[in-house]
């Protein structure tokens, strides 16, 4: 019998008689030992960020992408297991697709987030799997809600943020980000807010290389109205962007 | 004979300034006989789409409830309307779900979609019974009529009609058209969409 949980820590759909699922609270535990994420939704874009962490220096980081885009309007970042993050952003991937092939436009982010949150509720209650061990935070825009930041945890629940950080110094960073935070913040500020608030727990040089950033930019109207009444070859144009290592240097030097 | 005879039956939707319309004629048949001269087969989708669908009639009482259904379960997911434009693409991917045993309907879209200023804007659109869809800036057409609907159409149609005037012209095609099909006619119903209401009228049409 494990010595720490008890009888309940090895079920992962046995509740202990505190109401608490263990295993949900080990894959907590696997997050907030992960590296440092944030995002970050200012009045006319939002900044996902985090910081990518090498174990060794002879690893080619050039390779590692934590911000990943799933479709044109949406894009996500992680704390936690780096392998099953790729699992859940090639489910959502998917599962854009498929919305896309049905309705011909890309889902909105609330139903982007709500797919992927049911992936991760199944996998608490599922038999033969544990939990994902990652907390994302998805950032996106839609014609209907316009910018949204949702956080999704391992048990499968999430919210909607104005500003929010997982992974390793989560809780001194939305200490901080609650000090810096505004409603009409703009995304060049937010984005230096961003930087700053991952400086705080930062361990090591922060450069190009140690840094990820995502944005999302708000179309104006007019822009709006063309892309509906685009013909079927035209390509959406993207809200949501990965910025290149240029530009993360660019920004980390102001 | 083809099975999208079997029935008969016609639908139609054209483009006005701000709003659309769009009809069908009245007539169920089994062939040559006429059985009910009060089969309607355009259907409200949301306040402001609505689709009209010819073709095997068993076939337009299925769909109308699968699509009731689909459009349901978006509305509750999404927590909002449908625009349609993603309606028409989820009218043709369900048709292409069945692509080597389809439906045997033809459908056609009306609807009106607002812009980011708030103004109002006419779409219409109509597909095969796989589901290709056909985006039109003036009119659409189905059914057994749809070649006789297609020439009056032609003729009488323009662009920017109010929705007085484009409830004479859409009249006046269909009614016309279907006279000159055996199969579509015995009256006809028409919805205007306009940004504020929805005018339904129905016409009374020959009876041989």
């Amino acid at each position: 019998m494990a010595t720490d949980g008890g009888a309940y820590s090895y079920s992962l759909t046995v509740f202990s008689p505190s109401g608490k699922l263990v295993q949900i609270e080990h894959a907590l535990a696997a997050v907030a030992g992960g590296t440092t994420s944030l995002g970050i939704k200012a009045s006319n874009g939002i900044v996902i960020a985090t910081e990518k962490k090498t174990s060794s220096i002879l690893i080619d980081d050039s390779m590692l992408d934590k911000v990943c885009v799933i479709c044109p309007n949406i894009g996500i970042v992680y704390s936690g297991m780096g392998p099953d993050f790729r699992v859940l952003v090639a489910k959502a991937r998917k599962s854009a697709q498929a919305y896309w092939k049905i309705y011909g436009e890309y889902p909105p982010t609330r139903v982007l987030t709500q797919e992927i949150a049911t992936v991760m509720q199944q996998a608490t209650q599922s038999g033969g799997v544990r939990p994902y061990g990652v907390s994302l935070l998805v950032a996106g825009w839609d014609v209907n809600r316009g910018p949204s930041l949702y956080q999704v945890d391992p048990s499968g629940s999430y919210w909607a943020w104005k500003a929010s950080a997982i992974g390793k110094n989560m809780v001194n960073a939305k200490t901080f980000l609650e000090k810096r935070y505004n409603d009409d913040i703009s995304l060049e500020d937010a984005i230096h807010t961003a930087l700053l608030t991952l400086k705080e727990g930062f361990e090591g040089q922060m450069t190009e290389k140690t840094i990820e950033i995502g944005v999302v930019t708000v179309p104006t109207p007019t822009e709006i109205d063309a892309e509906r009444m685009a013909g079927p070859n035209d390509r959406p144009k993207p809200t949501f962007r990965k910025l290149s290592e240029e530009e993360v240097r660019d920004y980390l030097a102001l | 004979m083809s099975i999208m005879e079997y029935n008969g039956g016609s639908v139609i939707a054209m483009v006005g300034k701000g709003c659309v319309a769009i009809g069908s004629d009245l007539r169920l048949g089994n062939q040559a006989l006429t059985v009910a001269t009060n089969f309607e087969k355009v259907f409200p989708v949301t306040d402001r789409i609505y689709l009209g669908m010819s073709g095997l009639a068993t076939d337009v009482a299925t769909l109308r409830e699968q699509f009731r259904f689909r459009v349901n379960m978006y509305q509750i997911k999404e927590e909002r309307d449908i625009e349609p434009e993603a309606f028409a693409h989820l009218v043709s991917s369900t048709l292409y779900e069945r692509r080597f045993g389809p439906y045997f309907i033809e459908p056609v879209i009306g609807g009106l979609w607002k812009t980011q200023g708030g103004e109002y804007k006419p779409y219409i659109a109509a597909a095969d019974l796989i589901g290709c869809l056909n985006f039109a800036k003036d009119f659409v057409v189905a059914g057994t009529a749809s070649e006789k609907l297609f020439g009056v159409a032609e003729g009488l149609w323009e662009p920017d009609l109010e929705p007085e005037d484009l409830f004479e012209t859409i009249s006046q095609t269909l009614m016309n058209g279907v006279d000159r099909d055996a199969y579509s006619g015995w009256g006809a119903i028409i919805h205007i969409v306009t940004p504020d209401k929805v005018v339904t009228r129905t016409l009374k049409g020959r009876m041989d």
